[in-house]
């Protein structure tokens, strides 16, 4: 399995991606509109040299990111109901999905690895919001609780990386059914006494911020990310008002109280490893079991 | 002065004429007995027909139709010193998620729903049934004191959603759905919910993670409304009923995707036709799943709620 998830599925990617690469060796910033040479921004781990925006990244990159020296194993995860309700919009739900397989290489949007974060193990579970903008159905919900359970059997930190739209609502009640279920997940965790900590990225809102990801013992949110329950359409449509000047970005977000910080991507990893040491009363250089407590 | 449905546009027309014929035969002395029964027959047939092929759409208008018992009815009718509660007790009170204490069928129990409210001043001081996170903060409030004094929890949900607005954000929306979610799922004592109306995605499974989900017969319970779906995914809010077939919103789909445990009979033509009678039905199904939950030891409801809720679309 990890050999297959790990050294055969990049290699189909690379060779399925290697064209369309050509045409993307330039990325231009949201934000300030640079151009930026792509080894540049992958250097600077898809933060924009010139004005600092933070680009979306998937669970490949959060991988490489986070764990010492990159080095990780995914978690398979189980099988689920594929188009359950065998929705149709203007699309059919089941080519949806195969389009965005065949555009992530990957076959959902969250993915579950496990490593170490500054010597402290760790679950990571990642959301892509490349795939289905991260949207929450029934693979998302056993996902967490894959990643909760292997966070609990390994006596490990869980770390969710949340980036996403809301529930899949091509899924219909079976998506606002994750909210539960993500939510017992969390509390796996908790229970377990094993630190839980969310990094909500650009963008999370909808029913995962209502559910999993406003759960963290630990609430870290990355610079300028869009972090809410509605989205800011729905709530101007609603109110008919001009929202405030960065209303539901993280800095507003962590100056009403909702979240404990906000930190660069450059930092990410260190925080991440100091927070844990610190919970799990562990010393940052070495991995050593928690004592004994009776 | 009844409020008709556009399907309901025949039982109007024959309504109004057993009416007419009424109003007709007050002053002389026409005999109208047989043609009344004649006609009220024929309402009932109308209503028997109409009602036992209402498309998702339709039981969308009936879920929010005016005349449908609230909150407020419910309690009023199901429980004897039902004593209302207020606050969050850090920002304020919401009126459109209520909750207080109150006796059911001879047992204590705590009672939380959204109160859409009635007529236009109403549905504004309720906000429509769209609460803010200080709503959402007080059911947690209820709740914990619930499982300090070992009193079932009733919920009643009837919701389009919660308040999307900028205090609402401020304060944290998102956190306090989370917050209610965790609550209902590691209470030591019964949640029964019953969706009455209509479930709006997170304001709705805030209140409705529950032992045992009831839902009436024609209310809906979905991930988003169908205008919101229609306008996301169609980009057109014109298309809400093909997402209202696309969504499987009604009692009995989410029977069959076991999303809930029950569905709640509602009299002939909707409980906004005979409010009372539906009340007791509800409250008959609400006493028996009760009986059932409170007989099980609380490790075995704690563990049961959590892996219901792990079952739910699990390939099998």
């Amino acid at each position: 399995m990890n050999w297959l998830t790990n050294f055969v599925r990049p290699k189909i990617g690379s060779l399925v991606r290697k064209r369309e690469s050509r045409e993307n060796l330039w990325t231009k910033c949201p934000s300030c509109g640079q151009i930026i040479f792509h080894r540049d921004l992958a250097k600077n781990q898809s933060v924009c040299p010139n004005c600092d925006h933070h680009l979306r990244i998937g669970p490949n990159d959060r991988f490489a990111n986070l764990f010492d020296d990159g080095a990780h194993e995914r978690i398979a995860l189980p099988e689920v109901p594929t188009d359950p309700l065998r929705f149709r919009d203007t699309k059919r739900y089941a080519d949806r999905l195969k389009e965005n397989r065949s555009k992530t290489g990957d076959d959902e949007a969250v993915i579950v690895a496990h490593g170490n974060i500054v010597g402290q193990p760790a679950v990571i579970a990642a959301q892509n919001f490349a795939f289905m903008a991260g949207s929450m159905g029934l693979a998302a919900g056993e996902a967490l609780i894959t990643a909760a359970r292997e966070a609990v059997d390994r006596n490990a930190a869980l770390i969710v990386i949340a980036a996403a739209g809301g529930a899949r609502m091509q899924e219909g009640i079976l998506s606002l059914m994750q909210m539960p279920r993500t939510v017992v997940a969390v509390d796996m965790v908790r229970e377990a006494r094993l630190p839980y900590v969310v990094v909500l990225t650009d963008p999370t809102t909808g029913g995962v911020t209502a559910s999993y990801a406003m759960l963290g013992d630990i609430a870290i949110a990355e610079p300028g990310a869009l972090i809410g329950f509605a989205g800011p359409r729905v709530i101007e449509d609603t109110i008919r008002e001009q929202l405030p000047e960065g209303f539901q970005r993280a800095e507003y977000l962590l100056a009403h109280g909702m979240i404990d910080m906000v930190v660069h991507r450059h930092k990410l990893r260190e925080t991440l490893g100091r927070i844990l040491s610190l919970l799990m009363k562990r010393t940052t250089t070495d991995n050593i079991p928690r004592a004994a407590t009776s | 002065m009844n409020v008709f449905l556009d399907f309901e546009k025949p039982v109007a027309e024959l309504e109004g004429k057993i009416k007419e014929l009424r109003h007709v035969a007050h002053g002389g002395a026409l005999n109208i007995g047989d043609e009344v029964a004649r006609l009220e027959a024929r309402v009932e047939q109308v209503l028997r027909q109409t009602y036992a092929k209402l498309t998702p759409w339709q039981k969308m208008q009936v879920a929010r139709h005016p005349d449908r018992p609230h909150f407020l009815d419910y309690v009023g009718h199901l429980l004897t010193d039902f004593t209302p509660l207020s606050g969050d007790r850090s920002y304020g009170d919401d009126a459109a998620l209520l909750g207080g204490i109150g006796r059911f069928r001879g047992r204590s129990v705590v009672v939380i729903g959204h109160e859409k409210g009635k007529g236009t001043d109403g549905r504004v001081k309720h906000n429509f049934g769209m609460a803010h996170p200080e709503g959402y903060r007080k059911a947690i409030r209820l709740m914990e004191m619930a499982d300090q004094f070992g009193l079932p929890v009733l919920t009643f949900v009837d919701t389009p959603g919660a308040y999307p607005g900028v205090g609402a954000e401020e304060r944290g929306q998102a956190e306090a759905i989370a917050r209610s979610i965790e609550t209902c799922l590691g209470l030591d004592v019964p949640l029964i919910a019953t969706i009455v109306g209509e479930g709006g995605s997170g304001g709705a499974i805030a209140l409705a993670t529950g032992d045992r989900v009831l839902m009436f017969e024609h209310a809906v319970y979905s991930v988003i409304s169908p205008e919101g779906c229609a306008s996301i995914l169609w980009r057109n809010p014109a298309k809400a009923r093909d997402a209202a077939d696309a969504l499987k919103l009604t009692a009995m789909d989410l029977m069959e995707l076991k999303v809930i445990d029950v569905v709640v009979s509602e009299p002939l033509g909707g409980a906004h036709r005979h409010p009372d009678r539906a009340i007791e039905l509800l409250g008959n199904a609400i006493d028996e799943v009760l009986s059932d939950v409170l007989a099980e030891s609380v490790e075995t409801r704690r563990q049961r709620r959590r892996d219901k809720y792990l079952a739910i679309g699990r390939l099998t």
